[in-house]
């Protein structure tokens, strides 16, 4: 014979675990509900290609220590600093081909990030923006050493990102995010190039 | 700026090319530091002394623990801008012309100390000898810094600013010279730690391989004929530069 104490406690522990069941049921389908709700706000529209553009990259070449303009078509993006990203790993790959005149190894991926900063205007300036361009500590230890092909290779950056950035006045540059003495061992990298003294120089020079 | 090339392939940014012409630097350096420098650009054409002494400062780039870069030969960037500040000093001291060398074997020196040793020689020439794989011929680079009226007291980084009229000249004597003994040059604007500190005129001289016609290396930077080739070249063009500076001091009044 069951005492009518235990009858009691047993019908309370199976009330309580029919309600906690039914708890648990509930907060499941809440969590369901609010997964749900989630993947809902994801974007459901694809990313829109950006259209190709005219730009102007400037090819060095060690044969004559030169800087030829090129016209390529580009799927630039809108936005400034994205678009020097573009332009500027555009002009890697293609110093990355087997056959350029100004042979660099590693490509876009030599180029970690382009930042662009606004620069105010004052008494001796113009209001611009600085580019910052941060190069990966591969694509340094890879670039050929020498006075000549490092400074083409400054130059035809900062040439570049004038010539598709006009605002952009002056250009830093930093290996892995650090400032760095040289780029191979021999171009400053300690300072700031204006790209506003680029000058288009007509015809041969004599003096 | 425009360049002397005598119609040859010397000219660094041709026809619708374009080039950066001078550069800032900043940094705290500059900011803090104004260094007294003696300039030496009034020790070219304007000194009180009608005989001073010609000195010409030979920087052989790179040394020690800094290989610089490697040639084709194997051979580190080093080795062969010492050979070349070798052959260099031999060749104008043997003429009569003072020179002092930043380093004498492979050790190490640091930019700053470069420029200090030329800066403390008061020197009329100062030549910062490099050595490349790439290219061809001889690189002459000249400070890409703007030029600036001569000042008692200039930054440290940027005294070459003061100097800059005196070593487009220097450059322009050098490519004259080498063009005449059917040297390739090319002729370019740079920023290089070293030269934008000393206040003498000052040219980074550049050997790359040479080449023939078929664009291939016939010498490399570091062959003991070529370095001669190009060495004597540059004692001869010295030479005639000093005498065109005793000239310009017998003008003054």
């Amino acid at each position: 014979m069951i005492p009518r104490y235990q009858k009691i406690l047993f019908l309370l522990l199976l009330v309580a675990s029919l309600a906690m069941g039914a708890e648990l049921w509930h907060l499941r389908e809440r969590a369901h509900q609010r997964l749900l709700a989630g993947e809902n706000s994801a974007p459901t529209k694809a990313p829109v290609i950006a259209p190709a553009e005219q730009a102007t990259l400037l090819v060095a070449n060690d044969a004559d220590g030169s800087l030829t303009p090129q016209a390529r078509s580009l799927p630039l993006p809108s936005d400034p600093g994205a678009r020097a990203r573009a332009v500027l790993g555009q002009l890697l790959d293609l110093y990355a081909a087997p056959d350029a005149a100004h042979h660099l190894a590693g490509g876009a991926s030599g180029l970690a990030q382009v930042f662009l900063l606004p620069i105010p205007a004052d008494a001796h300036k113009a209001a611009g923006e600085l580019a910052v361009v941060n190069l990966t500590s591969s694509f340094a230890s890879t670039h050929p050493s020498g006075i000549e092909t490092e400074s083409l290779t400054i130059l035809s950056i900062c040439g570049t990102l004038r010539a598709n950035l006009p605002e952009v006045t002056e250009v830093r540059f930093l290996i892995d995010g650090q400032p760095r003495a040289t780029l191979a061992g021999h171009a400053d990298l300690t300072r700031t190039y204006l790209t506003a003294d680029a000058v288009p120089v007509a015809g041969t020079a004599h003096e | 700026m425009r360049w002397s090339s005598r119609g040859e392939r010397t000219l660094r940014f041709p026809a619708n090319r374009v080039h950066l012409g001078s550069v800032r630097r900043t940094g705290w350096a500059e900011r803090i530091v104004a260094v007294v420098i003696f300039s030496g650009l009034a020790s070219f054409g304007q000194t009180a002394q009608p005989a001073a002494r010609f000195v010409v400062v030979l920087d052989a780039a790179h040394g020690g623990s800094d290989p610089g870069g490697t040639l084709s030969s194997g051979q580190p960037e080093k080795a062969a801008t010492l050979a070349l500040s070798v052959r260099l000093r031999s060749l104008l001291a043997a003429r009569g012309i003072a020179v002092v060398t930043t380093r004498e074997s492979d050790t190490d020196v640091l930019p700053n100390d470069r420029a200090a040793i030329a800066n403390h020689a008061n020197a009329q020439v100062c030549l910062n000898l490099h050595a490349s794989e790439t290219g061809s011929g001889v690189h002459l680079f000249v400070s890409s810094l703007a030029p600036s009226p001569p000042e008692r007291f200039v930054p440290w980084k940027t005294a070459q600013a003061t100097a800059i009229t005196s070593s487009i000249a220097l450059a322009g004597a050098l490519n004259a010279a080498l063009l005449h003994a059917g040297v390739n040059v090319t002729l370019g604007r740079t920023a290089l730690i070293t030269v934008d500190s000393m206040t003498c005129p000052a040219v980074a001289v550049e050997l790359a391989p040479q080449r023939g016609s078929d664009n291939q290396i016939t010498a490399q930077p570091d062959d003991p004929d070529y370095q001669a080739r190009i060495a004597t070249t540059l004692a001869t063009a010295l030479l005639e530069w000093r005498s065109e500076a005793s000239h310009m001091e017998a003008r003054q009044p």
